[in-house]
């Protein structure tokens, strides 16, 4: 309880600073590049621009219900198998079945990186190794199993699984050679 | 219930020249009505869990808006700005390692969950960008941020943060290679056509 508290704290300090702000600057940074481009294109090309504002509108209405569901998925995903429960649960295995444990629980969970560092260190002062703690952080960033069908639609079968599927495998490897080179 | 509510107010606000039926919003719309039904589950089974699921939902909806509106921009400016053949040029096949470090920097640069580069790698791939350079464009994105390596480092320390990185690139690299050979072998890539209704 104690450390789930501590957990909490370390999350809200964090959000109020470091990522948040970069993250928030990058945002704003984002939407004053792309919407100013948007404006230089007006004043060139009154047509053109009209034609890109459509396309956009066109892309977002396109792919809005699918990111609705996976947004959906997320947080019920989320809501039920809490971070401090995953914690719970990987912080008690040891050896490689815990790595192995680790690769899937992140493949298959999606959870920002905001909340994921700070578990990851959690996880790692209650007794989990090195390999361990790579393993799942590296799933979790590159291994999507729930926006896997969107990335069936836009990319290809092809790509789409052999990226995820060499994701996993290749987080396996790079968590055995961190669990060997860092003590 | 008030994500729910959200839900279901895109429906509402439905675009206007679009002439979709309902059976075809129906169509758009099963999984988020499926996930819908699953909080409703959710919600009788496991309470004690179900403002969280609403609080979640809820804060991914905003950043998924968020992040979606210049995604989708962007989009709109590459269709009419960027020439096909530029694409080709700088991340086709023959773009070597200038096309390389090129994706390696796109991916790097912009901020977001993954799900957001899925629309803009399709386009790329669609405009003739080699599969290589896609996968690396998408793998950056997701592992390399640098927002995320700094807090990286402040919770697991540097040595962690700069060994996953230097393991991270050459991965992606690689993972990229194989699979465009496997696209190869295979006999070229299966990219549907995204939104093809609205191709008029």
């Amino acid at each position: 309880m104690a450390a789930d508290c501590e957990l909490l704290a370390v999350r809200r300090n964090i959000k109020y600073n470091l990522e948040s702000r970069m993250s928030s600057a990058l945002t704003w940074g984002t939407y004053i590049v792309v919407f100013g481009a948007l404006a230089v294109l007006a004043a060139r090309d009154r047509a053109k621009a009209r034609q890109a504002v459509r396309v956009a509108v066109k892309s977002f209405l396109g792919v809005f219900p699918s990111m609705l569901a996976i947004v959906g998925l997320i947080g019920l995903l989320l809501g039920i198998v809490s971070p401090q429960l995953i914690s719970s649960y990987l912080g008690q295995g040891r050896g490689w079945w815990a790595t192995i444990a680790a690769t899937l629980v992140g493949a298959v969970m999606f959870i920002p990186s905001l909340v994921a560092f700070p578990l990851a260190a959690s996880l790692l002062r209650s007794g989990a190794s090195i390999a361990t703690i790579a393993a799942f952080l590296t799933t979790l960033v590159m291994v999507g199993t729930v926006t896997l069908p969107l990335e069936i639609r836009h990319l290809g079968r092809k790509m789409a699984v052999g990226r995820n599927v060499l994701s996993l495998l290749s987080a396996f490897l790079i968590a055995i050679i961190m669990g060997m080179v860092l003590r | 219930m008030k994500p729910n509510m959200a839900r279901r107010t895109p429906m509402a606000d439905a675009p206007q020249g679009t002439s979709k039926t309902p059976r075809q919003w129906l169509a758009d719309y099963r999984w988020v009505l499926l996930i819908a039904t699953a909080d409703l589950l959710a919600w009788l089974l496991v309470p004690a869990q179900t403002p969280l699921v609403l609080h979640n939902t809820w804060d991914y909806f905003v950043e998924m808006v968020v992040v979606l509106i210049p995604v989708a921009v962007l989009m709109g400016l590459f269709d009419v700005w960027v020439p096909k053949q530029l694409i080709g040029k700088y991340l086709g096949r023959e773009s070597g390692w200038k096309g390389l470090a090129l994706s390696l920097l796109f991916g790097t640069a912009p901020t977001g969950p993954l799900y957001a580069a899925f629309p803009i790698a399709g386009m790329l791939l669609q405009r003739g960008a080699s599969p290589l350079n896609v996968v690396v464009f998408l793998n950056t994105w997701a592992a390399i941020k640098i927002p995320q390596l700094l807090v990286e480092t402040s919770f697991l320390g540097p040595s962690f943060m700069l060994a996953r990185l230097t393991l991270t690139v050459p991965s992606a690299i690689l993972m990229g290679w194989l699979i465009q050979k496997g696209i190869d072998r295979t006999g070229g890539l299966d990219v549907v056509p995204v939104e093809p209704e609205h191709a008029t």
